[in-house]
């Protein structure tokens, strides 16, 4: 359980870290928290040839409020973004799903954008990311580029970032004031990865949950239909959710046992929204 | 095969430490290997089990999912250094040890780091606070009663003993296991596992280390993804 040997890097700027990356090419992985990377590395279930350690690169720890979004920088763990007041009076739904991201021992120094560009399906940021329209912002040395969530994931593991890029924001766009939001999930241990989980945003008339561990990539539904502004009509929500949902089975859970929890939780989340405080 | 060194300076438990590793050397096999500090245990070696939890600037981190050459400037505590400063046991060690909160005590150095820091920042839990904050830890041993009892009687010695720096009256207790007792805080070495000279062991000093500890296992073994 030792990581391969690989050739490190250090930079102090980010121009200096985008230098680095652009030399390196195919063979530079970014270090930010490592709590997905070191692990796998550990498991040599993955070898990069060089790791460009953005921990000493300064201005990339921030959290901004604005009026329209919430922009996490590429340094920002997990736990000042979970804790960050303003980040919770303007959007909820970060806190509620960072609670489930591991343990806090884990968010201390994880990164809600390295978790992002890990692109796990069974992770909760990306889900949150697609539910409310975001995007990741990455630079590289030929210059800038901003990527929307839905275009952002690919598929398991795998994203949209380029050779030499870094990715140095996430913006999480607020949603319309007066909206209510949830996470909930079903793991199989406490702080384990979900076997399925579930965002839900309510506002007015309208009603969108994303979900986790239900796809190759997460899966946002449009629940609108089945919403009456008060109540949702949980059959319907069924209907709606199994034609977007691909669960596979594996040995944590069947594919059938994941759509039944995806039902469950779809109408728990909604029910579940606002009643841990105000808007999302 | 030779790996190129890269240096790195940080303080464990308040001592500078300027060292030379290989880039893949974990923060738990630093502590551990090149300086001696055998407080720190490691379990599962992937972030689930919680046993080499130690604080980095004071937060908990898992010692095991962090390379050692990416914490320059950082302040590490052990659990060596969470000692009275009379060298006893401190408050939350003593409430371990009242509340027979360790039959092994491998996964202890682990508990006592996550919960010092727990309670610095939340003096006073409820019970279901107690039990939230070592939900990141695992024992095989106790059933978690007894250390969730002993998260209180921390929290009971910190408040009583607030006005005096931690320093207990009565806290060097005689036959202490090893783990809570182990190295000077100034990084000398215990008195189990003399320095090798091979190894960096003092502060402050610059030495290339031997790769010995570095070798990869016969397989790997990828049994959890349980740290995202």
């Amino acid at each position: 359980m030792k990581p391969p040997a690989f050739t490190y890097h250090r930079p102090r700027s980010l121009d200096e870290a985008l230098d680095v990356l652009a030399s390196l090419g195919e063979g530079g992985k970014v270090l930010a928290g490592g709590q997905s990377l070191v692990p796998l590395m550990s498991m040599r279930l993955s070898a990069p040839a060089a790791l460009v350690d953005v921990n000493h690169v300064p201005g990339l720890a921030g959290v901004e409020v604005g009026a329209d979004a919430v922009r996490v920088g590429a340094l920002a763990r997990h736990s000042a973004v979970e804790h960050d007041a303003a980040a919770y009076a303007a959007l909820p739904l970060l806190r509620q799903a960072l609670v489930h991201v591991a343990h806090p021992t884990i968010r201390n120094r994880g990164t809600t954008v390295g978790s992002l560009v890990h692109g796990d399906p069974a992770a909760e940021l990306p889900a949150v990311l697609c539910l409310l329209d975001g995007s990741i912002t990455l630079r590289s040395a030929q210059g800038t580029r901003e990527v929307p969530a839905a275009d952002f994931f690919l598929g398991p593991l795998e994203t949209d970032l380029r050779p030499g890029e870094l990715a140095i924001a996430a913006t999480f766009r607020r949603p319309p004031a007066g909206s209510r939001s949830a996470f909930v999930e079903v793991a199989r241990r406490h702080g384990d990865y979900a076997v399925c989980g579930v965002g839900a945003l309510v506002a007015d008339a309208t009603v969108r949950v994303a979900l986790v561990g239900m796809g190759p990539v997460p899966v946002v539904v449009d629940l609108s239909e089945a919403y009456d502004g008060q109540r949702l009509d949980e059959d319907r929500a069924r209907d709606l959710v199994d034609a977007q949902v691909e669960p596979e089975g594996d040995i944590h859970a069947t594919a059938d046992y994941r759509r039944h929890l995806a039902h469950v939780l779809v109408a728990r989340a909604v029910r579940q929204s606002g009643s841990d405080r105000r808007a999302a | 095969m030779s790996e190129s060194l890269v240096r790195v300076s940080f303080t464990v438990n308040g001592a500078p430490y300027d060292l030379e590793l290989p880039p893949r050397r974990l923060l738990s096999d630093a502590l551990r290997h090149d300086l001696r500090l055998t407080g720190t245990h490691v379990g599962c070696e992937h972030g689930v089990c919680g046993a080499c939890t130690v604080l980095v600037d004071g937060a908990p981190v898992r010692s095991c999912l962090l390379f050692a050459v990416s914490l320059d400037g950082a302040a590490i505590t052990t659990t060596e250094g969470l000692r009275a400063p009379d060298g006893g046991m401190g408050p939350v060690q003593r409430a371990f040890h009242e509340c027979h909160a360790l039959q092994c005590g491998f996964c202890t150095p682990g508990f006592v780091t996550t919960v010092a820091a727990y309670l610095r920042d939340h003096p006073s839990p409820t019970h279901e606070e107690a039990r939230e904050a070592i939900a990141g830890n695992l024992c095989r041993c106790t059933g978690y009663v007894n250390i969730v009892a002993a998260v209180e009687r921390a929290a009971e010695l910190l408040a009583g003993s607030a006005g005096s720096a931690g320093t207990a009256p009565d806290g060097a207790a005689p036959g202490l296991p090893e783990d809570a007792a182990a190295p000077e805080p100034s990084g000398g070495a215990s008195r189990r596992l003399p320095p090798d000279p091979s190894t960096v062991a003092a502060a402050p000093s610059v030495r290339p280390l031997a790769d010995g500890a570095g070798a990869p296992p016969a397989s790997a073994h990828p049994a959890g993804r349980d740290s995202s």
